[in-house]
């Protein structure tokens, strides 16, 4: 977008407004989301306890109550303990914020040749999940400068989990990569065009088990019950946010609440086909870029539109657990995440390798025969037999793109890894040919 | 008016931003904001990562030095830090061997730097002229003990383009024993119990 507007405009307004476009966009999906989340999860809290929920803030169903949740937010004094540190106290909850805000820019909405994303980056599974991982920070932080033992003990937990849990949590995550190809989100999402059977989940029995393990493991960092020991009301209080009040209080949920959405969405991407429905609705109704620039833009909306709804379902999933399982205990989690989560996770990336080896090509447990250009791309014949993956065709653009404007506003694709049109890698080809 | 060049604003940029709390790391006397600090110079490290165009890296630097070793800093030092060391004041000895040895290393650094001409800043015509190739491929080839950079292993030179990986391995037995040790040190010492009929 900014390379488009900068022909129109002069360099810096271009980038600078391509820039505010994208970041009003996903603060208002991180906003709206967490508006929207908060009141569903009274709902859902309330169905699964046998309740009604919140019915009369903005007649039917309530919906308008967590808008005066918020409004209330707002008006609460924002109040500090006085042993503690004031810089880092009023800085934890903009960290927390800011990194859940961040994983959004490399999340991709929809693909094709022009994918709806903020910052297309040719590693974005690895930066989503590197993202993620520092939203402990402002948890550990909130929890040493509160002087207060709920809080820090709240935020000894966080950090003892989260760096756990992100161990499993990349190795699951390393399953649908080694299938792609790619670690190009973008990538990923338009391998699995097409029906449902084409997704990674149902690509072998090993990935079916992997995207549970990588539920869990999202589950638990970011620090949702049954895994909230840093919160966890019955014994710390309220753990890390202890002391907060009002709207930094609140900056703390619409980052839990954010970094629900972002890890949901990006389990869609990697194993639910992310844009691509159970059913190919977009390509069926000709929705396509081939067919002109407004048909392929009602295609990206519905790829979008599909997407959101699928995060949506993760997130709502999440909130089901949280209202049916009771809290583990913390060595239950260290077990879960140690002696069960990261051998399993290992053994199914084990397990995927073998499956890829033994019954190359064929997708839905082996019982259909793969698209070609979903193996077209790492096998390296893309472009040579005509058969051009979107990735393929999208990663020269993105070169093209980056040329004219900033180093950073340049995004590649992994797909050149192991394209044979480049020299680089054609040594390796003909040393494992030779060798 | 010459148009600014951005590239190099976003370069001043993030390395005003490191350098900047790098100083802060060592001004501060409190300890979880010198990792504070420290988190934030590394993570605009990182952000010159990114500006490169290498974003592998970058996620690399976030997820390792930003992610990893600080909350495990944090937490050892939230762990272990009694009241004598929460607040550390440095003594006027100290700065002046700090500075010494600091000093030593920067001016040897800096001098390294601006004596390989090479490395002096290039001609912006030929950096623009560059293929762009935007890809960790050539790195993780060259830790597989590949080097696709460079000719390639049918040239005479084999020996000499034979990659990163005897390092990588050393680096990684290294690590390995480096764990071992730490879960001797930390392991819970169990009393032996003195055998029967002493």
């Amino acid at each position: 977008m900014g390379a488009f507007l900068d022909n129109y405009l002069p360099s810096w307004l271009a980038y600078t407004l391509a820039a505010l476009v994208h970041i009003f966009l996903l603060l208002n999906l991180i906003a709206v989301g967490a508006l929207v989340f908060i009141w569903l999860e009274r709902k859902i809290s309330g169905r699964i306890q046998d309740r009604l929920g919140p019915t009369r803030v903005g007649g039917k169903f309530g919906w308008l109550q967590t808008l005066a949740d918020g409004l209330k937010l707002i008006t609460k004094e924002d109040l500090m303990p006085v042993g503690a540190d004031a810089l880092l106290f009023r800085a934890a909850p903009y960290v927390s914020f800011a990194a859940s805000v961040t994983a959004f820019m490399a999340i991709p909405f929809a693909g094709g040749a022009y994918p709806w994303v903020a910052q297309r980056l040719n590693t974005g599974v690895f930066f989503v999940i590197a993202v993620i991982g520092l939203e402990v920070f402002g948890v550990i932080l909130a929890g040493y400068s509160s002087a207060s033992k709920w809080s820090l003990f709240g935020a000894m937990r966080e950090a003892a989990q989260v760096v756990s849990y992100e161990v499993p949590l990349g190795m699951c995550a390393v399953v649908p990569v080694l299938l792609a190809g790619s670690m190009d989100l973008v990538v990923i999402g338009d391998q699995q065009a097409g029906w449902f059977t084409n997704w990674f989940l149902f690509n072998d029995p090993a990935t079916f088990i992997t995207f549970w393990v990588y539920f869990t493991c999202a589950t638990a960092s970011v620090n949702r019950a049954p895994f909230d020991l840093a919160e966890a009301e019955s014994e710390l209080v309220a753990g890390f946010h202890t002391e907060y009040s009002g709207l930094r209080w609140s900056f703390f949920f619409m980052a839990e609440y954010g970094s629900m959405l972002s890890v949901s969405l990006l389990a869609s991407i990697l194993f639910l086909g992310g844009w691509h429905g159970p059913i190919p609705v977009a390509s069926m109704l000709g929705l396509t870029y081939e067919n002109g620039a407004v048909a392929g833009y009602l295609g990206n909306l519905l790829g979008c539109v599909n997407i959101l709804l699928k995060g949506v379902l993760g997130v709502s999933v999440m909130m089901w657990v949280r209202w049916t399982l009771p809290r583990l205990r913390i060595d239950q989690v260290m077990t879960t995440c140690l002696k069960y989560c990261t051998p399993i996770a290992a053994a199914m990336f084990l397990g995927a390798i073998m499956w890829q080896y033994y019954l190359p090509h064929r997708n839905f447990f082996g019982l259909l025969p793969a698209n070609e250009s979903a193996y077209a791309v790492h096998e390296g014949w893309a472009d040579q037999e005509g058969i051009s993956s979107a990735g393929a065709v999208n990663m020269v653009e993105a070169a093209d793109d980056s040329r004219g404007g900033l180093a950073v506003e340049g995004a590649g694709s992994a797909a050149l890894l192991f394209d044979p049109a480049t020299p680089s890698t054609s040594h390796v080809a003909s040393a494992e040919r030779g060798g | 008016m010459e148009p600014i060049y951005w590239p190099s604003f976003f370069f001043y940029l993030f390395a005003i931003l490191a350098c900047g709390f790098a100083v802060a790391v060592l001004l501060s006397a409190n300890i979880v904001r010198m990792a504070f600090y420290l988190v934030l110079s590394l993570a605009a490290t990182s952000g010159l990562f990114f500006l490169a165009g290498q974003e592998f890296i970058g996620a690399m630097q976030l997820l390792i030095y930003v992610g990893g070793t600080l909350v495990l800093l944090v937490f050892g030092v939230m762990l272990t830090s009694q009241e004598r060391f929460v607040s550390m004041k440095t003594m006027s000895g100290d700065w002046f061997i700090g500075l010494m040895a600091g000093g030593a290393l920067l001016s040897l650094l800096a001098a390294a730097a601006f004596s390989v001409p090479q490395w002096g800043s290039p001609d912006r015509a030929a950096v623009e002229n560059l293929p762009v190739q935007k890809t960790a491929a050539p790195i993780a080839m060259g830790l597989l003990g590949a080097r696709v950079d460079q000719p390639g292993p049918d040239e005479p030179q084999r020996g000499v383009m034979s990659g990163y990986l005897l390092h990588f391995e050393i680096v990684s037995v290294h690590l390995l024993v480096v764990l071992v040790g730490a879960a001797y040190l930390a392991r819970a010492k169990r009393k032996t119990a003195p055998a029967p009929g002493v």
